[in-house]
């Protein structure tokens, strides 16, 4: 006789209803420790004098290395660089990229086909934009500084002369960063309530004017992203700088990661590199929570006005 | 292996026959010249395997290098199999690209990975890693007879490079000193001296220049003589790579120094004296004038490329980039080879050199093992198979140089090399002061170089800039 079978058991883990909780964040727990763990070493070793080529000098010193950034000229002009080159590419990208969406605002096949082809740049990795930049601006052989001396600009040097070596990483930051702005306000456009729009066109308003009182208004909560990313990622810029440059010629160049990436790899001053990137992580943290702050009251006021 | 075979291969072991002899009699019984390169490096492991030293104590282990991607790993790898039958032991190996190798051994040494026994380095790096406790001291292992083989020949390896890879630890404390600890063992190194294009000086009615002043000179004439190109290579990157090679080969000719060491063993900056003003002057002066347009982002990389291309007319780097660039490029054949001594009252050159060797990492697990490779990796028959059959040009071991295969080899393709070798081998060595700074201030010796260059300070005023930045930190560091 065949058996009875009841009802089929589940087969796996069975987790109790108490530790569910427990399970469902221990991924996010992990990511956390991950992060912090890290950030706490980072700081331990910001307070200590810790060269790894002098190890019996190795001590804490507590806020010394910090100290010493206010009286060291190259920490003044790290951070002079940083801004101007943070300001400079965040400034004219959000110019070009909201530019462009402008142009693309409408849908149509080409508008559609042209904004996907613009996206290319930012498919490619930034140290390979730099490689290629470097190529095309070579004096020698690149197309770049062909045209230079065919509008009149013989023996251009673009990275190599400390008055263009700014000018040249900001083209190289805008030509592959230009299109995340310009996406990214593209889809803030296209999704803009059209009603305002009708009832302007309605009343005969002037396109700037609808421009300056309807739509940049209306973009700005996109355009708040758009900056706060961006604002975050240069101010941290690397790659492209240190391919192109290596921070110089002189100390142009020597912007934040790339100092404490030297300090750290060159010298092994790990105590100064540490601060360093404290210093970078402070100015990141005020400059998101203003962004955010900003971003967030203005969905407030909006939600008041609806 | 046949008989017949044997016999010839024995024979030029031997010292009775000459390797192109060798080469035709294989070439009659169907062995290629590469082939036969193989051969004979088998019969020379032979030999080793015969001098009464236990080289299978550690069969079946297997140790891991760490090494750069370079014509000397090259001619290591290609030789591994011969170590692997002497020893019975396995080799595994990581190579990475230049770009990123030193920043993967500051990595895995810092971080105190057992990963790898022993690992490719320059010099200069090891005046980090000595002191950190990343690598261990090898004369303890060069002096044990119970572990090195009895016809490794230590002394054999030439004297400045030897030297240059040995430091006590203390800043400023002397290279190659009675005290000092064998940080690592050189495998080949780099002389820097002049690499020149002889179909643009022969069509310009150049001669090879002699001192500072005919090299600024020369450098100027070739650029006008040329279309489109420039006169002179020379490295002009942010980074401490900028100084060593040409720049600091001149400055020393001239019984300049990086620091001062005083007698209570403080440093203090020497590069604002007023010889070493009127050195920079003229360099600075030269590239301005003649050298690349681009030449604060050149590298040994683009140095070596422009003169293999035709795009420089000479330069003044380290001498195996000349070697490899005379072969696969657009001027093949028409590089040759001069020593260069910048002072004119100097009797001969004295370039500052450029080490690859091989250090033991302090983490590995199998020192003795590990010992074993590098004893083999670093002695005198691997030595002579990388300079008979591959590229490992300059060999550190004077019996290699004294080897008329190898410099029949190298006189044949690369006229000059040789003697400019020879001549200027003497004064070879390290002329930097080993510290534990060196990267730091020799960066900004390079970022200061090309603020002088761009115009941005006078040279004078840019020295004595870079000296009281180089005391200060030397003061915050506690050597100053």
């Amino acid at each position: 006789m065949a058996d009875i079978a009841g009802p089929p058991r589940r087969r796996g883990l069975r987790i109790s209803r108490g530790w569910l909780p427990y399970v469902l964040s221990l991924p996010a727990l992990l990511a956390c420790i991950g992060i912090l763990i890290p950030f706490f070493t980072a700081v331990a070793y910001s307070l200590q004098r810790y060269r790894l080529s002098q190890p019996w000098a190795h001590k804490w010193n507590w806020g010394e290395n910090y100290l010493n950034f206010m009286s060291d000229p190259s920490f003044w002009n790290t951070l002079r660089v940083s801004m101007t080159y943070a300001f400079l590419t965040v400034g004219l990208e959000l110019l070009l990229g909201l530019g462009i969406a402008l142009l693309l605002q409408k849908r149509t096949r080409f508008n559609n086909f042209v904004s996907i082809m613009l996206l290319m740049p930012l498919m490619t990795a930034p140290a390979l934009a730099s490689l290629m930049w470097k190529l095309m601006t070579n004096p020698g052989f690149g197309i770049l500084s062909y045209f230079a001396a065919l509008i009149g600009l013989e023996d251009f040097r673009w990275a190599s002369s400390p008055q263009t070596a700014m000018l040249t990483v900001v083209l190289v930051d805008m030509w592959v960063y230009t299109p995340f702005i310009m996406i990214l306000l593209l889809a803030g456009l296209r999704s803009l309530p059209q009603q305002p729009f009708e009832a302007a066109a309605l009343d005969g308003v002037p396109r700037l004017f609808v421009f300056w009182r309807i739509t940049l208004p209306m973009l700005t909560p996109f355009l708040l992203t758009a900056v706060l990313f961006r604002v975050i990622e240069s101010i941290q810029q690397f790659d492209i700088i240190y391919a192109m440059t290596q921070g110089g010629p002189g100390d142009k160049l020597t912007v934040f990661q790339v100092e404490a990436y030297l300090n750290f790899f060159q010298s092994t001053n790990v105590g100064r590199s540490a601060a360093l990137l404290m210093i970078l992580w402070v100015i990141t943290y005020i400059l998101s929570t203003i962004f955010i702050k900003q971003w967030l009251k203005l969905r407030e006021r909006q939600r008041g006005e609806t | 292996m046949y008989d017949k075979e044997k016999k010839l291969i024995d024979a030029y072991m031997a010292g009775s026959m000459s390797r192109r002899s060798l080469i035709r009699g294989l070439g009659s019984l169907g062995v290629t010249a590469a082939t036969a390169g193989v051969l004979v490096n088998a019969a020379a492991t032979r030999a080793l395997a015969q001098n009464g030293f236990d080289w299978k104590k550690h069969s079946g282990t297997t140790v891991k290098l760490l090494l750069n991607k370079h014509p000397y790993a090259d001619a290591l790898i290609a030789n591994l199999d011969n170590f692997k039958e002497l020893t019975g032991m396995d080799v595994e190996y990581d190579v990475f690209p230049e770009d990123v190798y030193f920043d993967k051994v500051t990595a895995a040494l810092s971080s105190g990975s057992t990963e790898y026994d022993a690992f490719m380095t320059g010099a200069y790096m090891t005046w980090t890693y000595g002191p950190a406790g990343w690598v261990d001291d090898l004369n303890e292992y060069i002096m044990d007879d119970s572990k090195t083989n009895p016809d490794y020949n230590w002394e054999d390896v030439l004297e400045g490079v030897r030297k240059s890879c040995a430091w006590n630890g203390r800043p400023g404390g002397a290279l190659g000193s009675d005290d000092a600890k064998q940080w690592c063992i050189p495998l080949a190194y780099e002389q820097n001296n002049l690499t020149y294009n002889k179909r643009v000086f022969d069509s310009a009615g150049l001669s090879v220049p002699g001192n500072i002043d005919e090299l600024v000179e020369t450098a100027a004439a070739a650029k006008a003589a040329m279309d489109g190109g420039y006169g002179i290579g020379v490295r002009g990157s942010r980074s401490w790579a900028t100084i060593h090679p040409g720049f600091l080969s001149g400055y020393a000719n001239f019984g300049q120094k990086d620091l001062n060491v005083s007698d209570d063993g403080k440093l203090s900056a020497a590069m604002n004296t007023d010889v070493s003003k009127d050195y920079h002057a003229k360099w600075v002066k030269m590239i301005q004038d003649s050298g690349a347009p681009d030449w604060s982002t050149h590298t040994w990389y683009q140095v070596g490329t422009d003169v293999g291309a035709g795009k420089s007319a000479m330069m003044f780097d380290a001498d195996i980039l000349g070697y490899f660039m005379n072969g696969g490029t657009a001027e093949a054949g028409n590089l040759a080879f001069a020593p260069f001594a910048a002072n004119p009252d100097a009797a001969a050159p004295t370039p500052n050199i450029w080490i690859w060797a091989m250090s033991m990492a302090s983490a590995s697990t199998k020192k003795d093992a590990t010992w074993y490779f590098m004893q083999w990796v670093t002695g005198p028959e691997h030595d002579l198979f990388g300079a008979r059959e591959m590229d490992l040009v300059n060999p550190a071991r004077s019996s290699v140089w004294a080897d008329e295969m190898f410099r029949d080899k190298l006189s044949k393709s690369y006229p000059g090399y040789v003697e400019m070798h020879d001549l200027s081998a003497p004064g070879a060595s390290i002329k930097f002061t080993a510290q534990p700074l060196f990267f730091d201030l020799t960066t900004e010796w390079a970022a200061s170089m090309q603020k002088m260059v761009a115009g941005e300070v006078p040279v004078d005023e840019g020295l004595d800039q870079l000296a009281a930045s180089v005391d200060s930190q030397l003061k915050d560091a506690g050597l100053g």
